[in-house]
C-alpha cells in the first residue's frame, strides 16, 4: 500500500476515452481536455468503467482564464490507486457546463460554490443558486476582472486583469 | 388513524450550539421527521480564495490557519506541500518528521474536540467535553511552547518550519504521550460502554460505503463506512511512508462508527508521534527559499489526510510572486455533501446527532 498514487498522463487517459467517440479535444502531459457536450457521457464512462473505476470526485475546481473558463475534475480510484484529471472550457461570455452532479454527488456543493463565486452555470444541475453569497450580489467574485462592490467602502482590489507577469522581474522583497 | 399534519419549515441555527459554528440547516417537518433538509452556509464566508491571488506564496499561509482554526498545523501542512511540489523544494529532513509531530498532536487535539462536542450533541451535557478539552489544552501548551500561538499557529513555512523545537518540548511530549492512553481508556470506560450513547448514537445517520464514496466523502467519514482509505496509506506525503500504523475502520457506517474511528486513530497517532520522536534526526528546521521566490508556471493539485478528511490544494502558477488561482478542496464542505439524504427521514434530535458525527468546521465549510 505504501507506493504514491499514480498520475495518469493524459495520452492514457485520452486512449481510455476512445470508448466515447470525440469526446477529446486536446491532450496535455498530465491532464486531457473534453469537448462539452460530451462532458457527462465520458464521465459516465470513467466512472463505471472497471479498468479506470474513476468512482471517487477528488474535487471540482474552476478558473477565470480570461479569455475562457476552465472547470477542473480530479477524479481518482481508491481500488487501483491512480487519479486523472479532466478539463472542460466554457465560453467566457455565456459559461455554461454540463452538470456532472448525476454521475457523482461530490460534485453537487462544488459546483453550486463554481456557479456562486465564477459565474459558470451548470446545465441540469438540480439545485443552482448562489452559495456563499446572497441572491443579488452583483457579480462573480472568483472572476479576474472583478474589482470589488461597486460604492462599496473597499477600495477595490489591487490586482488587475491581464496582469504582465514581467513587470515582478525586478527587485522584489517578498517572503 | 394517523394524525395528518401541516409541514412546518424549522431554521436550526445560525446561532444554535449544536450546529459547531455559524450554520444554518432549514428543515421541513412533519410531525417530530424530517422530510426536506437543505443546508444555508455563507455566514462565515471570508472569500479567501480571491484574497489569496493578491497576496504571495508566503503571505498566504496565514489564511490556512483560518481555515479550519480548530485544526491550523494540517492547514499550513497541506498548503506548504503543495507549493514545495510545485516548486521543487527540498524539505530538511528535521522538518519533515518536525511536521509529522506537529500535524498527529493537531489530529489528536482536533479529535478530541470533535469526540467532545459529538458527545455534547448526544446530550452528555458538558462533562465529556471538558475531559477532551482538557487533553487538547495540553497539546495546544506545547504548540505555545514552539510557535507562541495557540489556535492560529503559522507554524509551517515554505521549505520547512519557523522555529525549531525548544529543549524543554521532547520530555513534555514524552509526559503527554505516555499519559494519553490511560485518559482514552478512561474515556472508553466512560463513552463507549455507556448505554445513552449508544441508543443515541447506533443505526442513525447511516451511510454506505458505495454512497459514500459517490459522494466524495473522505476521513473519518469513508472510514466510519467501512472503506479503509487514508491518504497517509495509500497517497503517503512527507516520510509517512516509514511509520508503522492501522486504518481503523467502521462497519455499518453509522454515528457511532464515526466516533469509533475517531477514538482509535487518536491512538494510531500517538503511534505515528512516538516513532517520529525516536527517529527525530538532528539538522536544518527550514530549507534556504529565496527572497524573490516565485514557482515554475504550472498548476499542482495535492492533498493529505487533515483531521476532517482530504485536504487538498489545487494551485496554478503563471510565474508571479502571487498564485494565480487558489483552491481548496475543504473537506469540511464536501463531507456535507450528503447530510439531505442522512437526515431526511430522522427526527430532529437524530439529524443533530449526525450533523455532530461529520465534524465540520464552518471556517472550512465557508473560507
Amino acid at each position: 500500500m505504501a507506493t504514491a498514487t499514480r498520475l495518469l498522463s493524459g495520452e492514457d487517459v485520452a486512449k481510455r476515452l476512445e470508448a466515447v467517440p470525440g469526446a477529446v479535444v486536446e491532450t496535455a502531459e498530465d491532464w486531457v481536455t473534453l469537448a462539452p457536450e460530451k462532458l457527462v457521457e465520458a464521465a459516465r464512462f470513467l466512472h463505471d468503467d472497471r479498468d479506470t473505476d474513476g468512482r471517487f470526485l477528488n474535487g471540482v475546481s474552476g478558473v477565470d482564464r480570461y479569455d475562457y473558463f476552465e472547470v477542473v475534475y480530479h477524479i481518482s480510484s481508491l481500488a487501483h490507486n491512480h487519479t486523472l484529471v479532466l478539463k472542460v472550457r466554457a465560453d467566457h461570455d455565456e459559461p455554461e457546463v454540463s452538470s456532472v452532479s448525476g454521475v457523482w454527488r461530490g460534485a453537487h456543493l462544488q459546483e453550486r460554490e463554481i456557479f456562486d463565486l465564477l459565474g459558470v452555470r451548470f446545465s441540469g444541475h438540480p439545485n443552482l443558486k448562489r452559495m456563499f453569497l446572497w441572491e443579488g450580489f452583483p457579480g462573480h467574485p472568483l472572476r479576474k476582472d472583478f474589482m470589488g462592490l461597486p460604492g462599496g467602502v473597499s477600495p477595490g482590489l489591487k490586482r488587475f486583469p491581464k496582469e504582465d507577469p514581467e513587470q515582478w522581474a525586478g527587485e522584489f522583497r517578498g517572503n | 388513524m394517523a394524525i395528518k399534519t401541516e409541514p412546518l419549515v424549522v431554521n436550526i441555527g445560525p446561532q444554535h450550539p449544536s450546529t459547531h459554528g455559524v450554520f444554518r440547516m432549514r428543515v421541513t417537518l412533519d410531525g417530530e421527521l424530517i422530510t426536506d433538509a437543505e443546508m444555508v452556509i455563507g455566514y462565515l464566508h471570508r472569500s479567501m480564495e480571491k484574497l489569496a491571488e493578491e497576496r504571495t506564496w508566503t503571505q498566504n499561509i496565514p489564511f490556512t490557519d483560518r481555515m479550519d482554526y480548530l485544526a491550523a498545523m494540517t492547514g499550513n501542512f497541506a498548503y506548504c506541500i503543495t507549493v514545495e511540489k510545485l516548486a521543487g523544494i527540498e524539505v530538511p529532513e528535521r522538518a519533515e518528521y518536525l511536521r509529522v509531530i506537529f500535524a498527529e498532536l493537531q489530529r489528536i487535539a482536533s479529535h478530541a474536540m470533535a469526540n467532545g462536542t459529538f458527545v455534547n450533541d448526544c446530550g452528555a451535557w458538558q462533562t465529556p467535553l471538558f475531559y477532551m478539552f482538557r487533553e487538547r489544552e495540553k497539546i495546544l501548551d506545547l504548540f505555545e511552547m514552539t510557535c507562541g500561538a495557540r489556535l492560529t499557529l503559522n507554524y509551517m513555512r515554505i521549505g520547512g518550519v519557523a522555529f525549531d523545537i525548544p529543549d524543554e518540548f521532547l520530555p513534555q511530549l514524552q509526559l503527554l504521550v505516555d499519559e494519553l492512553p490511560d485518559r482514552f481508556d478512561e474515556y472508553d470506560q466512560l463513552l463507549v460502554d455507556n448505554e445513552i450513547l449508544l441508543m443515541r448514537s447506533r443505526d442513525i445517520g447511516i451511510i454506505s460505503a458505495e454512497d459514500a464514496m459517490n459522494a466524495s466523502l473522505s476521513g473519518p467519514m469513508l472510514r466510519g463506512s467501512g472503506v479503509a482509505w487514508d491518504v497517509r496509506k495509500g497517497d503517503p506525503y512527507g516520510v509517512y511512508d516509514r511509520f508503522d500504523f492501522e486504518i481503523p475502520v467502521g462497519h455499518t457506517g453509522d454515528c457511532f462508527d464515526r466516533f469509533m474511528v475517531r477514538m482509535a486513530e487518536v491512538r494510531q497517532s500517538l503511534s505515528i508521534i512516538k516513532q517520529a520522536m525516536e527517529q527525530l534526526p538532528p539538522g536544518n528546521h527550514c530549507a534556504e527559499v529565496p527572497l524573490n521566490f516565485r514557482p515554475p508556471e504550472g498548476e499542482i493539485y495535492c492533498r493529505i489526510e487533515s483531521p476532517k478528511g482530504e485536504l487538498g490544494y489545487y494551485l496554478i502558477s503563471d510565474g508571479s510572486p502571487f498564485p494565480f488561482r487558489f483552491h481548496v478542496r475543504s473537506p469540511s464542505l464536501i463531507n456535507l455533501s450528503a447530510l439531505k439524504e442522512m437526515v431526511v427521514g430522522q427526527t430532529v434530535a437524530d439529524a443533530i446527532v449526525t450533523l455532530g458525527s461529520i465534524d465540520i468546521n464552518v471556517g472550512e465549510v465557508d473560507r
